[in-house]
C-alpha cells in the first residue's frame, strides 16, 4: 500500500511539449510511471514520446482513462491549468510549477471547495511511491520501497531525508512534497491523515520550514490523532526575519513562523525533532527503535 | 517587492482611497518648491526609505513655514536613519515626501494580508493606530478585528461597515471609512499586493478619513503583469549583490557571516545555513541556484558570492534532482577559471549525475575539499575558515 499514487495510477502531463515537461515525462516513463498522454493546447493530435497529446484535459481523460495529472505549465498559466484538471474531475493534480502569483492560488483554492480533486503543490517536487509510480521531478534512484512516509515543504530537503533513509536500509511507502508556497492544495495534516490510515506506513518524517503555522497545527493534530511515530525537522533556524528565503512561504513576519516556535510545539506534541538536517535519518531510527518498529522498517541492506 | 510611501499613496489615490496632498522631492530646493505648491499652513517632511520606524529615528518632521521645510529637508536628506527595520548600518535618505499637514482627531490601523490558515485575504482593523500592530496583537488582542474576504465576491460593504463600527470610527464617518476600505481592497487584489498596511488611518478635524502612511508590498511572482509597479522599484534600496543575483534569476540574500553558500533548493539552502551555524560557523548568504541552473548561472552565482569581501570560504551543497551535479561542477570550475580561487572551497555533491560531477571536480586540478554529507561539509568549511 501507499498513499495518493500507486502502480495503477494513470497520469497525464499538462505542458508535456515544454522543455521541462518533456524532460520529466521521459524521466517518469523511465521510472515506470504509467503516463498515458499529455495536454498542450494547440498540439492536440500530435505525439510525444509515443504518447498522444490532447488540446484539453477533458479530451485526454476521455481517451486515456487518466485519473491523475502532473502540471509543468509556466507560472502565468498554471493556476488555470489546475482549474482545468479539477474541472475534468481527476482524482489528483500535482502542480510542479514554481512562481504562481498567490492571488491566483487564492482563487484556485476557492474554486476547489467541494470538488473531488486533490491538489498537491504548487511549487513542489511531486509525489513518489517507490518502485511503483513517480510523479514529479525528484531523482527516482534515491528512493527505496518500504514503510516510512515522508512529507515536506521543501524539495531538496525531501531528497536529503529520503537519501538518509535509503542509506540506512529504510525504505519509504510514499514521499509527498507539499510545496513551498503560502497557499497550497494539500497540507501536512492531509498527508499525515493519509499516512495514519495507510497500513503499510509505520512511521513518518515531516519536514517543515519557517513561515506560517502549518507545522504547529500539524503537530497538534499528531498529538490528538496519530497512532504512528512522527519525527521532524524545521529548516530556517538561522534565517533573519522579514527576508523571504527563496520559497514564497518561507518568511518570518510579525514575529510569527519562527523555527524555534515550531520546534517547541512539535516537541510538546511528542514529535522528535532532528537538530540538524544531517540527523533526520538517525532521529527516525531512534524513534523506530523506541517503538519496536526498527526491524520491520529495515527493508534493504544498509550501505556501508 | 517594496515601494516607497509616496508611491503607495499614488496607487491608493487612483483607487479612490483618500490620502493627504503631497509631492516627492529629491533635493532641498524641490522640497521647498513642493511645500510652496501645496500651500498648506503646516507641512510634513517625511524621509522615504524602505523601512518602518522612521518617525522615532528622526525621519519625520512637522514644518510650520517654508524656512522650517528647508531646515528639515536639509537635515533629513543624506542622513542615515537607523530604525528597528534597517539593521544597525541604517539607510541613507535620498528622497523626501512633502505633505500637507492635517488636523488629526484620532489614529486607527487598517491592514490587508494573506491569511494562510483560510487561504484568503483578511482585512484587519484596530483603534490602536500609530503603534506596531504586532505589539497590539500581543498586548491587547481583543482590540484587533478581522474580516475574512471571500475571493469569489470580494470585500463586501457590510464587512467594511462592521469593521468600521468595531474599531469605533465616528458614526458620521463610517460611510467614508467603508469607501476607503473598499478602495484599499481593490488596490490590493488588482495590484497583487502581499501586504497593504495603513498605519495610521486618521480621522481629521474637517471630517475626512485618510491614509497618513502607506506600506505596500507586492508579490514578486506577479510582477510580470504589473509594469507600473515594476517602475516603482528603487534599486538604491536593495543590496547590490541581491540585484545582480536577481538578473540571473538566482535567489540570493546577503547575511553577516563569512562562509559563502551555494545550494540548490530553498529548503536545503536554509538548512545549510542552519548546519553551518550548528558547527560554529556563520553563513554569509542564502543562495538557491534553483532547479534549472545552467553553467553560466552557476558561474554568476559563484562570482556574486566572491564579491562579498567578508567571505573567507565557500560551501557548495548540492542534492541534484532536476539540477544535475555535472552542471554544478562545470560552473564551479568555470567560475574559478574566470575569477580565481584563493579561498577554501568545500563541495558536497549528491543526486543526479553525481559521479560525473565528482569526476569533473577531481580532474580540474582545483584545490577543492570534497565532503561526503552536508554535516561533513559544514564541519570542514567551518574548520577551514577559522
Amino acid at each position: 500500500m501507499s498513499i495518493f499514487i500507486n502502480k495503477d495510477t494513470k497520469v497525464i502531463v499538462q505542458g508535456i511539449t515544454g522543455s521541462v515537461g518533456l524532460f520529466h515525462t521521459k524521466q517518469m516513463l523511465e521510472y515506470g510511471t504509467k503516463i498515458v498522454g499529455g495536454v498542450t493546447p494547440g498540439k492536440g493530435g500530435t505525439e510525444v514520446e509515443g504518447l498522444p497529446v490532447f488540446n484539453t484535459v477533458v479530451d485526454a481523460v476521455k481517451e486515456t482513462g487518466a485519473n491523475a495529472s502532473v502540471i509543468y505549465v509556466p507560472p502565468a498559466f498554471a493556476a488555470e491549468a489546475i482549474i482545468e484538471a479539477v474541472d475534468a474531475e481527476l482524482d489528483l493534480a500535482i502542480c510542479i510549477t514554481e512562481g504562481i502569483p498567490v492571488m491566483d492560488m487564492v482563487k484556485v483554492k476557492r474554486y476547489m471547495e467541494g470538488k473531488k480533486t486533490r491538489l498537491v503543490g504548487p511549487n513542489c517536487p511531486g509525489v513518489i511511491t517507490p518502485e511503483e509510480c513517480k510523479i514529479g521531478i525528484m531523482p527516482g534512484y534515491i528512493h527505496t520501497k518500504g514503510h516510512v512516509g515522508v512529507v515536506s515543504r521543501s524539495g531538496t530537503l525531501t531528497y536529503e531525508a529520503v537519501h538518509q533513509l535509503s542509506e540506512r536500509g529504510i525504505g519509504q511507502s510514499t514521499a509527498v512534497g507539499i510545496g513551498g508556497d503560502p497557499v497550497n492544495g494539500t497540507d501536512f495534516i492531509d498527508v499525515l491523515k493519509a499516512f495514519n490510515e495507510d497500513p503499510d506506513t509505520y512511521a513518518v518524517i515531516m519536514i517543515g520550514e519557517i513561515g506560517g503555522t502549518a507545522e504547529e497545527e500539524a503537530a497538534e493534530w499528531v498529538k490528538a490523532n496519530m497512532t504512528k511515530p512522527v519525527v521532524g525537522f524545521i529548516g530556517g533556524q538561522t534565517a533573519p526575519p522579514g527576508k523571504r528565503m527563496g520559497h514564497a512561504g518561507a518568511i518570518i513576519s510579525g514575529g510569527k513562523g519562527t523555527a524555534d516556535e515550531k520546534i517547541k510545539t512539535m516537541k510538546q506534541c511528542g514529535i522528535k525533532v532532528a537538530a540538524t538536517p544531517s540527523e533526520m535519518g538517525e532521529t527516525l531510527v531512534v524513534a523506530l527503535k523506541e517503538n519496536d518498529l526498527y526491524d520491520r522498517c529495515v527493508t534493504h541492506k544498509a550501505k556501508a | 517587492m517594496n515601494i516607497h510611501e509616496y508611491q503607495g499613496k499614488e496607487i491608493l489615490r487612483k483607487y479612490g482611497v483618500a490620502v493627504p496632498k503631497g509631492k516627492v522631492a529629491f533635493t532641498v530646493e524641490e522640497a521647498v518648491e513642493a511645500a510652496k505648491e501645496l500651500g498648506s499652513t503646516v507641512s510634513v517632511v517625511k524621509a522615504q526609505i524602505h523601512a518602518g520606524g522612521r518617525g522615532k529615528a528622526g525621519g519625520v518632521k512637522v514644518a510650520k513655514n517654508l524656512d522650517e521645510v528647508r531646515t528639515y529637508a536639509n537635515e533629513i536628506l543624506g542622513k542615515v536613519l537607523v530604525t528597528h527595520q534597517t539593521g544597525p548600518e541604517g539607510k541613507e535618505v535620498k528622497r523626501l515626501l512633502i505633505e500637507e499637514g492635517c488636523d488629526i482627531k484620532k489614529e486607527y490601523y487598517i491592514g490587508l494580508v494573506l491569511d494562510r490558515a483560510t487561504s484568503s485575504v483578511v482585512m484587519m482593523g484596530s483603534e490602536e493606530g500609530g503603534t506596531e500592530i504586532e505589539e497590539v496583537a500581543e498586548k491587547t488582542p481583543e482590540k484587533i478585528f478581522k474580516e475574512v474576504i471571500d475571493p469569489a465576491i470580494g470585500l463586501q460593504a457590510f464587512q467594511a461597515r462592521r469593521l468600521a463600527y468595531n474599531i469605533n470610527i465616528p458614526t458620521e464617518l463610517v460611510g467614508k471609512a467603508v469607501k476607503f476600505m473598499l478602495g484599499l481592497y481593490t488596490a490590493f487584489v488588482e495590484k497583487d499586493c502581499s501586504i497593504a498596511e495603513i498605519n495610521p488611518l486618521v480621522v481629521t478635524g474637517d471630517g475626512n478619513v485618510m491614509a497618513l502612511d502607506a506600506k505596500m508590498n507586492f508579490d514578486s511572482n506577479a510582477l510580470y503583469r504589473h509594469n507600473d509597479i515594476l517602475e516603482y522599484r528603487d534599486l538604491e534600496e536593495e543590496d547590490p549583490k541581491e540585484i545582480e543575483a536577481s538578473k540571473y534569476d538566482l535567489s540570493y540574500i546577503s547575511l553577516d557571516g563569512n562562509i559563502g553558500c551555494m545550494v540548490n533548493g530553498a529548503g536545503l539552502a536554509m538548512a545549510t545555513m542552519d548546519i553551518i551555524k550548528h558547527y560554529g560557523g556563520d553563513p554569509a548568504n542564502f543562495l538557491d541556484v534553483g532547479g534549472g541552473a545552467t553553467t553560466e548561472k552557476v558561474t554568476e552565482a559563484f562570482k556574486i558570492i566572491l564579491s562579498d569581501k567578508n567571505v573567507k570560504g565557500i560551501f557548495v551543497n548540492i542534492f541534484g534532482g532536476i539540477m544535475k551535479c555535472d552542471i554544478i561542477a562545470n560552473g564551479v570550475v568555470e567560475a574559478t577559471k574566470q575569477v580565481g580561487l584563493e579561498l577554501p572551497l568545500v563541495v558536497r555533491l549528491e543526486g543526479t549525475n553525481v559521479d560525473l560531477g565528482k569526476k569533473i571536480l577531481k580532474e580540474s586540478g582545483l584545490n577543492i575539499t570534497a565532503a561526503d554529507s552536508m554535516a561533513d561539509g559544514a564541519e570542514k568549511i567551518v574548520a577551514l575558515v577559522k
